[in-house]
């Protein structure tokens, strides 16, 4: 299994970093090229405005949705947002998900948090079912989530801060800024079962 | 658990959504849009750029924070603002205005000649100013949740943010190849926090995000700073002091993503219009360079 993450700008790095200590081959993805032969893709966190930017200077803007149709991409924050129908402004989207974001929904990076959030789907990851500890960073928020896109964790309040649809996955949140790799493990789930 | 706030995860993790990208000094709301729609991470709102700074002399200060309230409106990109060293004051006022990272900078005059800030004491972050890896563990060990090297700010010439990125990534390869024996005497020799250096050691790279900063004015400056190692860049002057900031500014963002790629480089220098007029370093007096501020 071969999983690329999109590596135009933000913390790709540590994506990388989770993926290959759970024993799955990672690449950095800048042009479309890089694309051929991925079994999944995963949209770091970074400024979503400056990775929207990038994609489309560089032709990136189809294939990616190409991709998508096809192959599960998972955003993270930024990724989230990227994925996304509307963001509630412009910039440039994949159109991939239908899910709303609302940008910088907490406030300004003050208002930034850590939170344990119950998420039922990574129950069958670890060895019992225990929260997941969430870093926030000037997240967005997932404001509506339509057709077959489904919520997937909630904050206390109910505000929705991940969704699935399909093989596409959207956190407003940082998995791969903690070492527990669940939500990685989760998504390599969602990889394998679109090869089969 | 309940929801905590300013935690050092959710400090440097900001930083790490920074890496790979590019923060530009911007003066105005229109400087901040036109550094926002060329695809920086980031801007640094300031009253002058170090160039001016350098050129008018007297005491540089905290800009007047209505002007980085009217940059804060202008953009929805991430807002940093400066603050002299050691003058907490300054900082709790951009902390209560609600700026998303603070630099402590050397760039303006400093305000104590002994301390830095400590920046456990916010929940704002704080990136700090370094020229080798002992000033930079200080710094994080004062807090600091995200390093520069500092360079020469306002001059245009890069020879300093590339001394100062080789000191602090030289030092980290020396560190790693050393017995662990001789650890003690290196922190102490570098006057460094040991645990922090033991960390840096561990990690083979400082424990928060490192940019490159002072002197940066073309693509391929900025592609070197990447290519010797940092993680993203600072552009100071070189941006709105050249004769076409938006296109340099685009071609900046492009040439830090694809900084291993020569061809994509040679392509975004081209047409660029005239650089920043620099200064070159080994031309200014001692008295005047402000890397050595700072302790």
């Amino acid at each position: 299994m071969r999983i690329g993450v999109l590596a135009l700008q933000g913390d790709f790095a540590e994506h990388i970093a989770v993926l290959r200590r759970i024993g799955v081959e990672a690449e950095e993805v800048r042009l479309p090229q890089h694309l051929h032969s991925l079994d999944g893709l995963i949209i770091p966190g970074g400024e979503s405005t400056t990775i929207g930017k990038l994609a489309v200077a560089y032709n990136l803007i189809e294939p990616l949705r190409e991709f998508g149709k096809e192959k599960p991409i998972w955003g993270t924050c930024a990724g989230a947002i990227f994925l996304s129908k509307d963001a509630r402004r412009q910039q440039p989207l994949l159109n991939l998900m239908d899910i709303t974001v609302e940008r910088n929904a907490f406030g300004r990076q003050v208002d930034s948090f850590e939170i344990d959030l119950d998420v039922p789907a990574l129950h069958p990851f670890g060895a019992e079912p225990r929260p997941y500890h969430a870093v926030f960073i000037r997240a967005p928020l997932i404001a509506s989530v339509e057709k077959d896109a489904q919520p997937l964790a909630c904050l206390p309040d109910g505000r929705i801060v991940a969704a699935r649809q399909g093989h596409l996955l959207a956190t407003s949140f940082h998995p791969e800024l903690t070492s527990d790799d669940r939500f990685h493990r989760y998504f390599l789930s969602l990889a394998k079962k679109a090869e089969s | 658990m309940e929801q905590q706030v300013g935690t050092f995860a959710v400090k440097k993790g900001l930083a790490q959504m920074l890496k790979g990208g590019v923060i530009m000094d911007v003066v105005t709301p229109e400087h901040a849009r036109i550094a926002e729609d060329a695809g920086a991470v980031a801007v640094m709102a300031l009253e002058r750029v170090p160039a001016d700074i350098r050129a008018h002399g007297g005491v540089a200060r905290m800009s007047d924070p209505e002007l980085i309230l009217k940059i804060m409106d202008a953009v929805s990109i991430p807002v940093m603002a400066k603050c002299r060293i050691g003058h907490f004051v300054e900082a709790q006022i951009l902390e209560a205005i609600g700026v998303d990272y603070i630099d402590e900078s050397e760039v303006l005059t400093p305000a104590d000649e002994h301390h830095h800030i400590n920046k456990h004491a916010f929940k704002v972050p704080f990136v700090c100013g370094c020229r080798n890896l002992g000033e930079a563990l200080r710094r994080i060990g004062e807090g600091a949740a995200m390093i520069r090297t500092k360079g020469e700010a306002g001059t245009g010439d890069v020879v300093e943010a590339v001394r100062h990125a080789r000191s602090v990534l030289g030092d980290i390869r020396r560190l790693q190849t050393m017995a662990e024996e001789e650890v003690m005497a290196f922190a102490k020799e570098i006057g460094a926090p040991y645990e922090l250096v033991m960390e840096t050691r561990a990690l083979g790279r400082l424990p928060v995000v490192n940019f490159a900063a002072g002197g940066i004015a073309t693509p391929a400056d900025a592609a070197m700073m990447m290519q010797l190692g940092v993680d993203g860049v600072f552009v100071g002057s070189g941006i709105f002091k050249s004769g076409d900031p938006a296109r340099r500014a685009a071609a900046i963002v492009k040439a830090v993503t694809h900084y291993n790629d020569p061809y994509i480089l040679a392509e975004v220098s081209r047409n660029l219009g005239e650089p920043m007029v620099g200064r070159q370093i080994s031309a200014i007096p001692e008295t005047e360079l402000i890397a050595g501020r700072g302790w």
